[in-house]
Protein backbone atom coordinates (compact mmCIF):
# COMPACT_ATOMS: atom_id res chain seq x y z
CA UNK A 1 0.00 0.00 0.00
CA UNK A 2 2.09 2.60 1.04
CA UNK A 3 4.48 1.32 -2.03
CA UNK A 4 1.94 2.11 -4.47
CA UNK A 5 1.60 5.96 -2.49
CA UNK A 6 5.66 6.28 -3.32
CA UNK A 7 5.29 5.30 -6.71
CA UNK A 8 2.25 7.92 -7.29
CA UNK A 9 4.10 11.46 -7.23
CA UNK A 10 6.91 9.69 -9.03
CA UNK A 11 4.54 8.66 -11.95
CA UNK A 12 2.57 12.18 -12.04
CA UNK A 13 6.07 13.63 -12.78
CA UNK A 14 7.29 11.10 -15.08
CA UNK A 15 3.61 12.42 -17.41
CA UNK A 16 4.35 15.81 -16.67
CA UNK A 17 7.45 15.23 -18.41
CA UNK A 18 6.47 13.37 -20.88
CA UNK A 19 3.55 16.10 -22.12
CA UNK A 20 6.38 18.58 -23.31
CA UNK A 21 7.76 15.52 -25.77
CA UNK A 22 4.38 15.40 -26.55
CA UNK A 23 3.86 18.76 -27.59
CA UNK A 24 7.00 18.86 -29.35
CA UNK A 25 6.23 15.85 -31.13
CA UNK A 26 2.91 17.23 -32.44
CA UNK A 27 4.15 20.82 -32.94
CA UNK A 28 4.90 21.03 -36.96
CA UNK A 29 1.92 19.10 -37.29
CA UNK A 30 -0.14 21.48 -35.61
CA UNK A 31 1.63 24.35 -36.95
CA UNK A 32 0.92 22.77 -40.84
CA UNK A 33 -2.37 21.85 -39.75
CA UNK A 34 -3.06 25.70 -38.69
CA UNK A 35 -1.67 28.05 -41.65
CA UNK A 36 -2.98 25.54 -44.24
CA UNK A 37 -6.05 24.36 -43.09
CA UNK A 38 -7.74 25.80 -39.43
CA UNK A 39 -6.69 29.40 -40.87
CA UNK A 40 -8.42 28.82 -44.13
CA UNK A 41 -11.26 27.24 -43.06
CA UNK A 42 -12.03 30.53 -40.73
CA UNK A 43 -11.15 32.94 -43.72
CA UNK A 44 -13.06 31.30 -45.79
CA UNK A 45 -16.10 32.14 -43.46
CA UNK A 46 -14.91 35.68 -43.67
CA UNK A 47 -14.57 35.50 -47.20
CA UNK A 48 -18.01 34.34 -47.90
CA UNK A 49 -19.22 37.76 -46.44
CA UNK A 50 -17.01 40.11 -48.22
CA UNK A 51 -16.21 40.78 -51.78
CA UNK A 52 -13.35 40.47 -52.09
CA UNK A 53 -10.27 42.87 -53.70
CA UNK A 54 -6.45 42.08 -53.00
CA UNK A 55 -5.82 46.03 -51.38
CA UNK A 56 -9.38 45.63 -49.00
CA UNK A 57 -12.50 43.71 -48.91
CA UNK A 58 -16.03 45.00 -48.85
CA UNK A 59 -18.14 43.80 -46.12
CA UNK A 60 -21.80 42.58 -47.93
CA UNK A 61 -23.46 40.28 -45.28
CA UNK A 62 -24.98 37.56 -47.14
CA UNK A 63 -25.26 39.19 -50.73
CA UNK A 64 -23.30 35.78 -52.39
CA UNK A 65 -24.95 33.57 -50.15
CA UNK A 66 -28.23 35.09 -50.93
CA UNK A 67 -26.57 35.27 -55.21
CA UNK A 68 -25.68 31.97 -54.72
CA UNK A 69 -29.38 30.89 -54.13
CA UNK A 70 -30.84 32.68 -56.67
CA UNK A 71 -28.42 31.70 -59.12
CA UNK A 72 -30.38 28.99 -61.62
CA UNK A 73 -26.49 27.71 -62.53
CA UNK A 74 -26.04 26.69 -59.29
CA UNK A 75 -29.27 24.68 -58.87
CA UNK A 76 -28.66 23.35 -62.30
CA UNK A 77 -24.75 22.48 -61.05
CA UNK A 78 -26.11 20.90 -57.25
CA UNK A 79 -28.52 19.08 -59.78
CA UNK A 80 -26.05 17.21 -61.80
CA UNK A 81 -23.94 16.36 -59.05
CA UNK A 82 -26.41 14.34 -57.64
CA UNK A 83 -27.58 13.26 -60.76
CA UNK A 84 -23.72 12.02 -61.13
CA UNK A 85 -23.51 10.65 -58.07
CA UNK A 86 -26.61 8.33 -57.90
CA UNK A 87 -25.11 7.02 -61.20
CA UNK A 88 -21.89 6.39 -60.14
CA UNK A 89 -21.61 5.29 -56.45
CA UNK A 90 -24.39 2.80 -56.14
CA UNK A 91 -23.26 1.14 -59.08
CA UNK A 92 -19.83 1.34 -58.17
CA UNK A 93 -20.78 -0.58 -54.88
CA UNK A 94 -22.27 -3.56 -56.77
CA UNK A 95 -19.90 -3.90 -59.79
CA UNK A 96 -17.53 -4.12 -57.19
CA UNK A 97 -19.31 -6.34 -54.54
CA UNK A 98 -19.65 -8.85 -57.54
CA UNK A 99 -16.43 -8.77 -58.70
CA UNK A 100 -15.57 -9.56 -55.37
CA UNK A 101 -17.56 -12.48 -54.73
CA UNK A 102 -16.33 -13.55 -58.00
CA UNK A 103 -12.39 -13.39 -56.75
CA UNK A 104 -13.00 -14.98 -53.72
CA UNK A 105 -12.89 -18.76 -54.39
CA UNK A 106 -9.96 -18.64 -56.57
CA UNK A 107 -6.30 -19.34 -55.36
CA UNK A 108 -4.36 -16.79 -53.39
CA UNK A 109 -1.84 -15.88 -56.46
CA UNK A 110 -4.92 -15.13 -59.07
CA UNK A 111 -6.82 -12.75 -56.46
CA UNK A 112 -3.55 -10.66 -56.56
CA UNK A 113 -3.50 -10.57 -60.02
CA UNK A 114 -6.91 -9.58 -60.36
CA UNK A 115 -6.67 -7.18 -57.49
CA UNK A 116 -3.60 -5.48 -59.02
CA UNK A 117 -5.09 -5.18 -62.45
CA UNK A 118 -8.34 -3.65 -61.19
CA UNK A 119 -6.07 -1.28 -59.12
CA UNK A 120 -3.94 0.04 -61.91
CA UNK A 121 -6.21 3.04 -63.25
CA UNK A 122 -6.02 4.55 -59.77
CA UNK A 123 -2.28 4.77 -59.86
CA UNK A 124 -2.47 6.35 -63.67
CA UNK A 125 -2.96 9.88 -62.92
CA UNK A 126 -6.07 11.93 -63.57
CA UNK A 127 -4.87 13.97 -66.21
CA UNK A 128 -3.41 10.88 -68.12
CA UNK A 129 -6.57 9.35 -68.00
CA UNK A 130 -8.44 11.92 -69.10
CA UNK A 131 -6.05 12.87 -72.28
CA UNK A 132 -6.96 8.63 -73.06
CA UNK A 133 -10.57 8.79 -72.34
CA UNK A 134 -10.95 11.96 -74.94
CA UNK A 135 -9.82 10.34 -77.57
CA UNK A 136 -11.66 6.82 -76.89
CA UNK A 137 -14.41 9.38 -76.85
CA UNK A 138 -13.50 10.60 -80.15
CA UNK A 139 -16.87 11.85 -82.19
CA UNK A 140 -15.08 11.24 -85.37
CA UNK A 141 -16.31 7.67 -86.72
CA UNK A 142 -13.00 6.21 -86.03
CA UNK A 143 -13.52 6.91 -82.56
CA UNK A 144 -13.16 4.04 -80.26
CA UNK A 145 -16.61 4.22 -78.87
CA UNK A 146 -18.52 4.90 -82.10
CA UNK A 147 -16.58 2.13 -83.49
CA UNK A 148 -17.89 -0.15 -80.86
CA UNK A 149 -21.40 0.82 -81.36
CA UNK A 150 -21.56 1.15 -84.96
CA UNK A 151 -21.19 -2.81 -84.00
CA UNK A 152 -25.00 -2.55 -83.07
CA UNK A 153 -25.76 -0.44 -85.76
CA UNK A 154 -26.10 2.48 -83.87
CA UNK A 155 -24.96 5.84 -85.55
CA UNK A 156 -22.08 7.97 -84.65
CA UNK A 157 -22.32 9.64 -81.19
CA UNK A 158 -20.84 13.16 -80.42
CA UNK A 159 -20.27 11.80 -76.86
CA UNK A 160 -18.48 14.84 -74.77
CA UNK A 161 -19.89 17.56 -77.16
CA UNK A 162 -23.69 17.13 -76.68
CA UNK A 163 -25.58 17.29 -73.59
CA UNK A 164 -27.82 13.86 -74.14
CA UNK A 165 -24.51 12.01 -73.31
CA UNK A 166 -22.00 14.17 -71.76
CA UNK A 167 -23.28 13.34 -69.08
CA UNK A 168 -23.38 9.84 -69.68
CA UNK A 169 -20.04 9.98 -70.58
CA UNK A 170 -18.45 10.71 -67.56
CA UNK A 171 -20.18 8.55 -65.63
CA UNK A 172 -19.39 5.64 -67.80
CA UNK A 173 -15.75 6.49 -67.37
CA UNK A 174 -15.99 6.42 -64.07
CA UNK A 175 -17.64 3.04 -64.22
CA UNK A 176 -14.60 1.56 -65.26
CA UNK A 177 -11.81 3.32 -63.36
CA UNK A 178 -12.56 4.24 -59.75
CA UNK A 179 -14.10 0.48 -58.83
CA UNK A 180 -10.18 -0.85 -57.76
CA UNK A 181 -10.28 0.12 -54.33
CA UNK A 182 -13.78 -1.26 -53.20
CA UNK A 183 -12.86 -4.26 -54.93
CA UNK A 184 -9.86 -4.59 -52.34
CA UNK A 185 -11.86 -3.43 -49.26
CA UNK A 186 -14.86 -6.05 -49.77
CA UNK A 187 -12.17 -8.82 -50.37
CA UNK A 188 -10.82 -7.92 -47.35
CA UNK A 189 -14.29 -8.18 -45.57
CA UNK A 190 -15.31 -11.17 -47.23
CA UNK A 191 -11.90 -12.71 -45.97
CA UNK A 192 -13.06 -11.93 -42.74
CA UNK A 193 -16.29 -13.33 -42.45
CA UNK A 194 -16.31 -16.47 -40.00
CA UNK A 195 -16.70 -19.58 -41.59
CA UNK A 196 -18.68 -20.92 -38.64
CA UNK A 197 -21.65 -18.95 -40.13
CA UNK A 198 -21.43 -20.54 -43.40
CA UNK A 199 -21.28 -24.08 -41.73
CA UNK A 200 -24.50 -23.43 -39.61
CA UNK A 201 -26.05 -22.16 -42.93
CA UNK A 202 -25.30 -24.78 -45.02
CA UNK A 203 -26.77 -27.77 -42.08
CA UNK A 204 -29.64 -25.94 -42.38
CA UNK A 205 -29.55 -26.37 -46.08
CA UNK A 206 -29.07 -23.04 -47.10
CA UNK A 207 -28.63 -22.30 -50.93
CA UNK A 208 -25.38 -19.84 -52.26
CA UNK A 209 -27.73 -16.89 -53.20
CA UNK A 210 -29.39 -17.58 -49.44
CA UNK A 211 -26.17 -17.33 -47.99
CA UNK A 212 -25.35 -13.98 -49.92
CA UNK A 213 -28.27 -12.60 -48.61
CA UNK A 214 -28.58 -13.62 -45.38
CA UNK A 215 -24.56 -13.78 -44.36
CA UNK A 216 -22.64 -11.95 -46.54
CA UNK A 217 -24.98 -9.05 -46.96
CA UNK A 218 -25.49 -8.22 -43.52
CA UNK A 219 -21.89 -9.07 -42.54
CA UNK A 220 -20.63 -6.68 -45.37
CA UNK A 221 -22.93 -3.56 -44.16
CA UNK A 222 -20.08 -1.60 -42.51
CA UNK A 223 -18.22 -1.85 -45.44
CA UNK A 224 -20.82 -0.59 -47.91
CA UNK A 225 -21.49 2.11 -45.12
CA UNK A 226 -18.21 3.30 -45.14
CA UNK A 227 -17.91 2.94 -49.24
CA UNK A 228 -21.04 4.35 -50.07
CA UNK A 229 -20.38 7.69 -47.49
CA UNK A 230 -16.76 7.81 -48.62
CA UNK A 231 -17.89 7.20 -52.21
CA UNK A 232 -20.50 10.27 -52.12
CA UNK A 233 -18.10 12.44 -50.19
CA UNK A 234 -15.99 11.82 -52.64
CA UNK A 235 -17.86 12.02 -55.97
CA UNK A 236 -19.76 15.65 -54.45
CA UNK A 237 -16.26 16.47 -54.64
CA UNK A 238 -15.33 15.75 -57.68
CA UNK A 239 -14.56 18.09 -60.72
CA UNK A 240 -11.26 16.88 -62.61
CA UNK A 241 -13.02 15.02 -64.90
CA UNK A 242 -15.69 17.78 -66.00
CA UNK A 243 -12.75 20.34 -65.75
CA UNK A 244 -10.31 18.76 -68.22
CA UNK A 245 -12.70 16.50 -70.62
CA UNK A 246 -15.77 19.12 -70.86
CA UNK A 247 -15.00 22.10 -69.06
CA UNK A 248 -18.54 21.86 -67.53
CA UNK A 249 -20.17 22.20 -71.29
CA UNK A 250 -21.89 21.69 -73.38
CA UNK A 251 -24.46 24.24 -72.12
CA UNK A 252 -22.89 23.71 -68.51
CA UNK A 253 -24.67 19.67 -68.87
CA UNK A 254 -21.82 18.32 -66.68
CA UNK A 255 -21.16 21.40 -64.48
CA UNK A 256 -20.71 19.92 -61.36
CA UNK A 257 -20.59 22.21 -57.63
CA UNK A 258 -16.79 21.76 -57.48
CA UNK A 259 -16.30 22.83 -61.04
CA UNK A 260 -18.54 26.31 -60.64
CA UNK A 261 -16.83 27.05 -57.70
CA UNK A 262 -13.42 26.49 -59.07
CA UNK A 263 -14.94 28.85 -62.05
CA UNK A 264 -16.16 31.82 -59.94
CA UNK A 265 -12.72 31.54 -57.97
CA UNK A 266 -10.30 30.76 -60.59
CA UNK A 267 -11.66 32.29 -63.41
CA UNK A 268 -13.56 34.88 -62.59
CA UNK A 269 -11.89 35.57 -59.18
CA UNK A 270 -15.27 36.36 -57.58
CA UNK A 271 -13.57 34.82 -53.98
CA UNK A 272 -16.46 35.90 -51.68
CA UNK A 273 -19.02 33.85 -54.21
CA UNK A 274 -16.88 31.25 -54.48
CA UNK A 275 -16.49 30.48 -50.98
CA UNK A 276 -20.10 31.06 -49.68
CA UNK A 277 -20.34 28.48 -52.29
CA UNK A 278 -17.84 26.30 -50.82
CA UNK A 279 -19.47 26.35 -47.37
CA UNK A 280 -22.65 25.60 -48.90
CA UNK A 281 -21.38 22.23 -50.41
CA UNK A 282 -19.91 21.81 -47.10
CA UNK A 283 -22.83 21.62 -45.40
CA UNK A 284 -25.01 19.92 -48.03
CA UNK A 285 -21.75 16.81 -47.98
CA UNK A 286 -22.12 16.61 -43.94
CA UNK A 287 -25.89 16.63 -44.21
CA UNK A 288 -25.69 14.08 -46.67
CA UNK A 289 -23.27 12.29 -44.25
CA UNK A 290 -25.44 12.15 -41.45
CA UNK A 291 -28.49 11.08 -42.74
CA UNK A 292 -26.55 8.00 -44.59
CA UNK A 293 -25.36 7.12 -40.56
CA UNK A 294 -28.63 7.74 -39.53
CA UNK A 295 -30.60 5.27 -42.03
CA UNK A 296 -28.73 2.82 -42.75
CA UNK A 297 -26.03 2.97 -39.91
CA UNK A 298 -28.22 2.38 -36.94
CA UNK A 299 -26.90 -1.03 -36.05
CA UNK A 300 -23.25 -0.48 -37.04
CA UNK A 301 -20.94 0.31 -34.54
CA UNK A 302 -17.82 2.70 -35.58
CA UNK B 1 -17.62 -25.08 -45.74
CA UNK B 2 -17.54 -21.91 -47.58
CA UNK B 3 -19.88 -19.18 -49.10
CA UNK B 4 -19.09 -21.65 -52.19
CA UNK B 5 -20.05 -25.14 -52.25
CA UNK B 6 -17.31 -27.44 -51.67
CA UNK B 7 -17.90 -29.82 -54.33
CA UNK B 8 -16.02 -32.04 -52.22
CA UNK B 9 -14.75 -34.96 -54.44
CA UNK B 10 -16.07 -33.03 -57.54
CA UNK B 11 -13.56 -31.68 -59.27
CA UNK B 12 -15.21 -31.21 -62.02
CA UNK B 13 -18.04 -28.84 -60.45
CA UNK B 14 -15.28 -26.79 -58.93
CA UNK B 15 -13.34 -26.04 -61.85
CA UNK B 16 -15.85 -25.61 -64.39
CA UNK B 17 -17.39 -22.75 -61.42
CA UNK B 18 -13.92 -21.08 -61.33
CA UNK B 19 -13.50 -21.05 -65.52
CA UNK B 20 -17.42 -19.31 -65.44
CA UNK B 21 -15.33 -16.75 -62.87
CA UNK B 22 -12.43 -16.30 -64.28
CA UNK B 23 -13.76 -15.57 -67.91
CA UNK B 24 -16.26 -12.81 -66.21
CA UNK B 25 -13.16 -11.38 -64.35
CA UNK B 26 -11.04 -11.25 -67.25
CA UNK B 27 -13.61 -9.33 -69.53
CA UNK B 28 -14.08 -7.01 -66.93
CA UNK B 29 -10.68 -6.55 -66.32
CA UNK B 30 -10.05 -5.75 -69.87
CA UNK B 31 -12.57 -3.22 -69.85
CA UNK B 32 -10.60 -1.87 -66.86
CA UNK B 33 -7.18 -1.72 -68.65
CA UNK B 34 -8.23 -0.91 -72.13
CA UNK B 35 -7.54 2.78 -71.88
CA UNK B 36 -3.97 2.40 -70.24
CA UNK B 37 -3.30 -0.40 -72.80
CA UNK B 38 -4.36 1.96 -75.23
CA UNK B 39 -2.58 4.97 -74.36
CA UNK B 40 0.78 2.81 -74.55
CA UNK B 41 0.43 1.38 -77.66
CA UNK B 42 -0.93 4.54 -79.25
CA UNK B 43 2.24 6.60 -78.32
CA UNK B 44 4.30 4.64 -80.34
CA UNK B 45 2.46 5.81 -83.33
CA UNK B 46 3.99 8.54 -85.47
CA UNK B 47 3.08 11.95 -84.39
CA UNK B 48 1.00 13.32 -87.10
CA UNK B 49 -2.31 15.12 -86.94
CA UNK B 50 -4.64 12.86 -86.66
CA UNK B 51 -7.51 14.45 -88.49
CA UNK B 52 -9.37 11.18 -90.28
CA UNK B 53 -6.22 8.88 -88.98
CA UNK B 54 -8.20 5.63 -87.41
CA UNK B 55 -6.61 4.10 -84.47
CA UNK B 56 -5.35 0.35 -84.51
CA UNK B 57 -5.60 -1.35 -81.32
CA UNK B 58 -2.92 -3.97 -82.14
CA UNK B 59 0.88 -2.33 -82.37
CA UNK B 60 2.04 -1.93 -86.16
CA UNK B 61 5.42 -0.42 -85.13
CA UNK B 62 7.34 0.56 -82.95
CA UNK B 63 8.67 4.26 -82.75
CA UNK B 64 10.08 6.74 -80.20
CA UNK B 65 9.31 9.49 -82.53
CA UNK B 66 6.21 11.15 -80.54
CA UNK B 67 7.85 10.92 -77.69
CA UNK B 68 10.73 12.88 -78.94
CA UNK B 69 7.64 15.14 -80.24
CA UNK B 70 6.61 15.77 -76.63
CA UNK B 71 10.22 16.39 -74.83
CA UNK B 72 10.60 19.12 -77.85
CA UNK B 73 7.41 20.81 -77.33
CA UNK B 74 8.80 22.80 -74.69
CA UNK B 75 12.80 22.79 -73.19
CA UNK B 76 11.13 22.65 -69.26
CA UNK B 77 9.64 19.27 -70.60
CA UNK B 78 12.25 16.95 -68.78
CA UNK B 79 12.04 19.80 -65.54
CA UNK B 80 8.28 18.84 -65.53
CA UNK B 81 9.94 15.13 -64.10
CA UNK B 82 12.24 16.29 -62.26
CA UNK B 83 9.87 19.12 -60.76
CA UNK B 84 7.14 16.25 -59.44
CA UNK B 85 10.23 14.11 -58.47
CA UNK B 86 11.12 16.62 -55.99
CA UNK B 87 8.08 18.21 -54.55
CA UNK B 88 6.56 14.26 -53.89
CA UNK B 89 9.88 13.60 -52.59
CA UNK B 90 10.26 16.49 -49.93
CA UNK B 91 6.02 15.60 -49.44
CA UNK B 92 6.47 12.20 -48.72
CA UNK B 93 9.65 12.50 -46.58
CA UNK B 94 8.25 14.92 -44.31
CA UNK B 95 4.75 13.41 -43.90
CA UNK B 96 6.43 10.06 -42.73
CA UNK B 97 8.17 11.57 -40.20
CA UNK B 98 6.13 14.23 -38.86
CA UNK B 99 2.84 12.42 -39.21
CA UNK B 100 4.34 8.95 -37.93
CA UNK B 101 5.94 11.30 -34.38
CA UNK B 102 2.54 12.97 -34.58
CA UNK B 103 0.94 9.56 -34.88
CA UNK B 104 2.87 8.50 -31.75
CA UNK B 105 2.41 11.49 -29.85
CA UNK B 106 -1.65 11.02 -30.21
CA UNK B 107 -1.65 7.57 -29.62
CA UNK B 108 1.06 7.05 -26.65
CA UNK B 109 1.87 9.98 -25.09
CA UNK B 110 -0.53 11.36 -22.57
CA UNK B 111 -0.73 15.21 -23.01
CA UNK B 112 -3.02 17.91 -21.91
CA UNK B 113 -5.59 18.49 -24.85
CA UNK B 114 -4.76 15.55 -26.63
CA UNK B 115 -7.92 14.07 -27.11
CA UNK B 116 -9.76 17.05 -28.05
CA UNK B 117 -7.01 18.10 -30.92
CA UNK B 118 -7.05 15.21 -31.93
CA UNK B 119 -10.95 15.49 -32.70
CA UNK B 120 -10.30 18.69 -33.66
CA UNK B 121 -7.97 17.06 -36.64
CA UNK B 122 -10.96 14.71 -37.71
CA UNK B 123 -13.60 17.05 -38.15
CA UNK B 124 -11.09 19.29 -40.55
CA UNK B 125 -10.76 15.99 -42.37
CA UNK B 126 -14.59 16.22 -43.45
CA UNK B 127 -14.11 19.67 -44.58
CA UNK B 128 -14.32 19.95 -48.46
CA UNK B 129 -10.87 20.90 -49.96
CA UNK B 130 -13.06 23.47 -51.89
CA UNK B 131 -13.53 25.20 -48.61
CA UNK B 132 -9.93 25.52 -48.13
CA UNK B 133 -8.92 26.54 -51.75
CA UNK B 134 -9.48 29.79 -52.29
CA UNK B 135 -7.91 31.10 -48.52
CA UNK B 136 -5.02 28.97 -49.05
CA UNK B 137 -4.22 30.18 -52.81
CA UNK B 138 -4.76 33.46 -50.90
CA UNK B 139 -2.45 33.25 -48.20
CA UNK B 140 0.14 31.58 -50.70
CA UNK B 141 0.04 34.26 -53.57
CA UNK B 142 -1.22 37.23 -51.83
CA UNK B 143 0.41 37.38 -48.50
CA UNK B 144 3.27 35.02 -48.56
CA UNK B 145 4.16 35.96 -52.25
CA UNK B 146 5.49 32.79 -52.91
CA UNK B 147 3.64 31.81 -55.80
CA UNK B 148 5.67 29.83 -58.62
CA UNK B 149 8.14 28.45 -56.01
CA UNK B 150 9.05 25.01 -54.97
CA UNK B 151 7.77 26.48 -51.51
CA UNK B 152 4.48 26.83 -52.59
CA UNK B 153 4.11 23.08 -53.77
CA UNK B 154 5.49 21.55 -50.75
CA UNK B 155 4.00 23.82 -48.02
CA UNK B 156 0.45 22.90 -47.78
CA UNK B 157 0.96 19.17 -48.30
CA UNK B 158 4.14 19.28 -45.23
CA UNK B 159 1.61 16.78 -43.42
CA UNK B 160 -1.77 15.60 -44.03
CA UNK B 161 -4.41 14.69 -41.33
CA UNK B 162 -4.99 11.75 -42.90
CA UNK B 163 -1.43 10.32 -42.73
CA UNK B 164 -1.69 11.48 -38.86
CA UNK B 165 -4.55 9.25 -38.58
CA UNK B 166 -3.11 6.12 -40.02
CA UNK B 167 -0.24 6.60 -38.01
CA UNK B 168 -1.85 6.94 -35.06
CA UNK B 169 -4.25 3.72 -35.51
CA UNK B 170 -1.47 1.43 -36.26
CA UNK B 171 0.72 3.04 -33.36
CA UNK B 172 -2.28 2.35 -31.12
CA UNK B 173 -1.70 -1.24 -31.23
CA UNK B 174 1.62 -1.22 -30.38
CA UNK B 175 1.94 -2.87 -26.58
CA UNK B 176 2.85 -0.16 -23.60
CA UNK B 177 4.64 -2.66 -22.38
CA UNK B 178 7.73 -2.26 -25.02
CA UNK B 179 7.46 1.46 -24.47
CA UNK B 180 7.67 1.12 -20.58
CA UNK B 181 10.78 -1.55 -20.77
CA UNK B 182 12.24 1.25 -22.94
CA UNK B 183 11.43 3.99 -20.57
CA UNK B 184 13.20 1.91 -17.60
CA UNK B 185 16.25 1.17 -19.72
CA UNK B 186 16.33 4.81 -19.44
CA UNK B 187 15.09 6.15 -23.66
CA UNK B 188 13.87 9.28 -23.58
CA UNK B 189 10.62 10.06 -25.85
CA UNK B 190 12.27 11.22 -29.23
CA UNK B 191 14.53 7.48 -28.55
CA UNK B 192 11.79 5.02 -27.93
CA UNK B 193 10.75 7.02 -30.96
CA UNK B 194 13.53 6.04 -33.21
CA UNK B 195 14.89 3.03 -32.00
CA UNK B 196 11.57 1.52 -31.08
CA UNK B 197 8.41 2.86 -32.90
CA UNK B 198 9.84 3.53 -36.00
CA UNK B 199 11.09 0.08 -36.89
CA UNK B 200 8.26 -1.61 -35.36
CA UNK B 201 5.68 0.94 -37.89
CA UNK B 202 8.05 -0.19 -40.92
CA UNK B 203 5.06 -1.29 -43.05
CA UNK B 204 2.18 1.29 -42.25
CA UNK B 205 5.28 3.89 -42.60
CA UNK B 206 6.08 2.11 -45.94
CA UNK B 207 2.63 2.11 -47.07
CA UNK B 208 2.18 6.43 -45.80
CA UNK B 209 5.34 6.28 -48.16
CA UNK B 210 3.83 5.18 -51.04
CA UNK B 211 0.53 6.90 -50.95
CA UNK B 212 1.95 9.67 -50.53
CA UNK B 213 4.16 9.94 -53.25
CA UNK B 214 1.51 8.88 -55.49
CA UNK B 215 -0.82 11.50 -54.29
CA UNK B 216 1.63 14.41 -54.83
CA UNK B 217 2.90 13.38 -58.27
CA UNK B 218 -0.40 12.59 -59.47
CA UNK B 219 -1.85 15.67 -58.24
CA UNK B 220 -3.09 18.88 -60.76
CA UNK B 221 -4.98 21.29 -59.39
CA UNK B 222 -2.46 23.14 -56.63
CA UNK B 223 0.32 23.05 -59.01
CA UNK B 224 -1.85 24.32 -61.59
CA UNK B 225 -3.22 26.76 -59.71
CA UNK B 226 0.61 28.18 -58.34
CA UNK B 227 2.69 28.13 -60.65
CA UNK B 228 2.86 30.12 -63.85
CA UNK B 229 5.96 29.71 -66.12
CA UNK B 230 6.93 26.09 -67.61
CA UNK B 231 9.77 25.75 -65.65
CA UNK B 232 8.01 25.48 -62.39
CA UNK B 233 5.26 23.22 -63.28
CA UNK B 234 5.09 20.02 -62.75
CA UNK B 235 4.64 16.75 -65.25
CA UNK B 236 0.58 16.70 -64.73
CA UNK B 237 0.38 20.61 -65.68
CA UNK B 238 3.00 20.37 -68.28
CA UNK B 239 0.85 17.73 -69.51
CA UNK B 240 -2.43 19.24 -69.54
CA UNK B 241 -0.75 22.60 -70.87
CA UNK B 242 0.62 20.06 -73.83
CA UNK B 243 -2.88 19.01 -74.94
CA UNK B 244 -4.21 21.80 -74.64
CA UNK B 245 -1.59 23.37 -77.57
CA UNK B 246 -1.69 20.22 -79.17
CA UNK B 247 -5.08 19.24 -79.55
CA UNK B 248 -4.77 17.34 -82.92
CA UNK B 249 -1.30 15.14 -82.26
CA UNK B 250 -2.58 12.42 -81.03
CA UNK B 251 0.33 9.99 -80.14
CA UNK B 252 2.32 12.61 -78.68
CA UNK B 253 -0.23 12.95 -76.25
CA UNK B 254 -0.16 9.86 -75.61
CA UNK B 255 3.49 9.95 -75.35
CA UNK B 256 2.96 12.35 -72.79
CA UNK B 257 -0.03 10.80 -70.94
CA UNK B 258 2.54 7.27 -70.59
CA UNK B 259 5.57 9.61 -69.50
CA UNK B 260 3.23 11.23 -66.78
CA UNK B 261 1.69 7.68 -65.70
CA UNK B 262 4.82 5.38 -66.30
CA UNK B 263 6.66 6.08 -63.25
CA UNK B 264 3.62 5.32 -61.12
CA UNK B 265 3.41 1.93 -62.91
CA UNK B 266 6.73 0.67 -62.11
CA UNK B 267 6.16 2.08 -58.11
CA UNK B 268 3.71 0.14 -58.24
CA UNK B 269 4.47 -3.41 -59.89
CA UNK B 270 7.71 -2.86 -57.98
CA UNK B 271 5.81 -2.61 -54.37
CA UNK B 272 2.84 -3.53 -55.41
CA UNK B 273 1.97 -5.88 -51.73
CA UNK B 274 2.40 -2.36 -49.78
CA UNK B 275 0.24 -0.54 -52.23
CA UNK B 276 -2.72 -3.35 -51.97
CA UNK B 277 -2.28 -3.66 -48.08
CA UNK B 278 -2.60 0.60 -48.27
CA UNK B 279 -6.25 0.49 -49.59
CA UNK B 280 -7.30 -1.45 -46.19
CA UNK B 281 -4.93 0.15 -43.69
CA UNK B 282 -7.30 3.53 -43.65
CA UNK B 283 -10.63 1.71 -44.17
CA UNK B 284 -10.44 -0.99 -41.40
CA UNK B 285 -11.39 0.43 -38.10
CA UNK B 286 -10.09 0.46 -35.14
Amino acid sequence: MSQVELTKPKKRRKIKGDGAWGYAFIAVALVVFAMFTAYPVVSAFIISFQKYKPLGSSFVGFDNYIATFKDPLFGKSVVNTIVYTVLTVPVALILSFGVSILVLPLKKKLQTTFKAIYYLPAVASGVALSVVWLWMFDPMSSGIFNKLISVFGISNQNWLGSSATAMFSLVLMAWLSSHGTSIIIYLAALLGIDESYYEAAELDGATFWKKIWYIVIPCLKPTTLFLLVTGVIGSFQVFQNAYLMTGGGPDNATTMVGLLIFNNAFKYFEFGKAAAQSLILAVIIAGISLAQFKFLGDDVEY
Amino acid sequence: MALYNVHAGNNKARYARNTVNVTILVLFAIATIFPIYFMVISSFGDPVEAGAMSYSLIPTKISFASYKFFFDYSEYSYRWLLNSTIVAACVTISNVFFASLAGYAFSKIRFKGRNVLFMVLLVAMMIPYQVTQVPLYILIVNIFHIQNTYSALILPGLVTVYNIFLAKQFMGSIPNEVIECAKIEGCNQFQIYYKIIMPLSKTVLAVMAILTFMESWNTFFWPFLVTNTMDMQTIQVGLKNFKFANTTYFAPMMAGATISAVPMFILFFSLQKYFLEGVTVGAVKG
